[in-house]
């Protein structure tokens, strides 16, 4: 499964990209963010407040319920802010 | 058509571009979006644009099928800048073209709207009082909201 962090959570975990072989119990979006959360301080930091996370899996938004499988590529990052004109 | 840049564009070209050889065409209407010298109270100098390679074409592609199905456009053009940008450079160009005016000026603030909620950008600003991620709008999430269907 592929990973990639996005602008602060990309700061914070301080990883742009990885390769993550997550344990059986993670089965979907939600498993998978409490599971990271426990991989250290600077993903603690990062998902503490959930509501500021956005996940995409295969490139379309994602909800905490949706299914992740091997070979995924999920996405975390900020709610998007490429506009305010 | 989506085209996701570290370029410059030019809207002159591209409006000649769009409408060449379609003469079904009665108006175009475009947006360019500008980098301005504030943010909310914070002066601004210049930012960067992240976003996500990948999603933001496949995101920038189905805002794009949606307008083409909810009016009768005859062309249809969102170029997307990333990088860092300076105050004045353009960000993002959103072009439609129809026979008529009303959905012309209805799909490109729809576009406009859709892109800003939608397309995974994310802004880092740089002034004198400091770096920061922007944080998003409830705004923007409101101008969108206007476009949900009933």
């Amino acid at each position: 499964m592929k990973l990639l962090y996005f602008a602060w959570l990309k700061t914070k975990t301080g990883i742009a990209e990885e390769e993550i072989t997550p344990p059986p119990g993670v089965t979907d979006v939600a498993s998978l963010l409490a599971w990271l959360k426990g991989r250290g301080p600077g993903f603690a930091a990062a998902l503490a407040d959930l509501s500021a996370v956005r996940v995409a899996v295969n490139q379309d938004y994602a909800r905490p319920g949706d299914k992740v499988r091997p070979g995924d590529e999920i996405a975390l990052f900020p709610p998007v802010t490429g506009g305010r004109a | 058509m989506i085209r996701v840049q570290r370029e410059d564009f030019d809207p002159g070209r591209e409006l000649e571009a769009l409408t060449a050889g379609n003469t079904r065409i009665g108006g175009v209407v475009s947006f360019v979006g500008v980098v301005r010298d504030f943010a909310g109270e914070r002066p601004l100098d210049a930012m960067t644009l992240e976003h996500y390679p990948g999603m933001t074409e496949k995101q920038l592609g189905q805002i794009e099928r949606e307008a083409m199905a909810r009016w009768p456009l005859e062309a249809c053009l969102i170029v997307h800048r990333f990088g860092r940008l300076s105050l004045g450079d353009r960000i993002v160009l959103v072009m439609v073209a129809s026979s008529h005016r009303d959905a012309a000026f209805d799909a490109c603030r729809f576009l406009v709207d859709w892109l800003k909620t939608k397309a995974p950008f994310w802004k880092f600003e740089e002034g004198p009082q400091g770096s920061r991620w922007v944080e998003a709008q409830a705004s923007d999430d409101a101008a969108a909201a206007r476009w949900a269907k009933r």
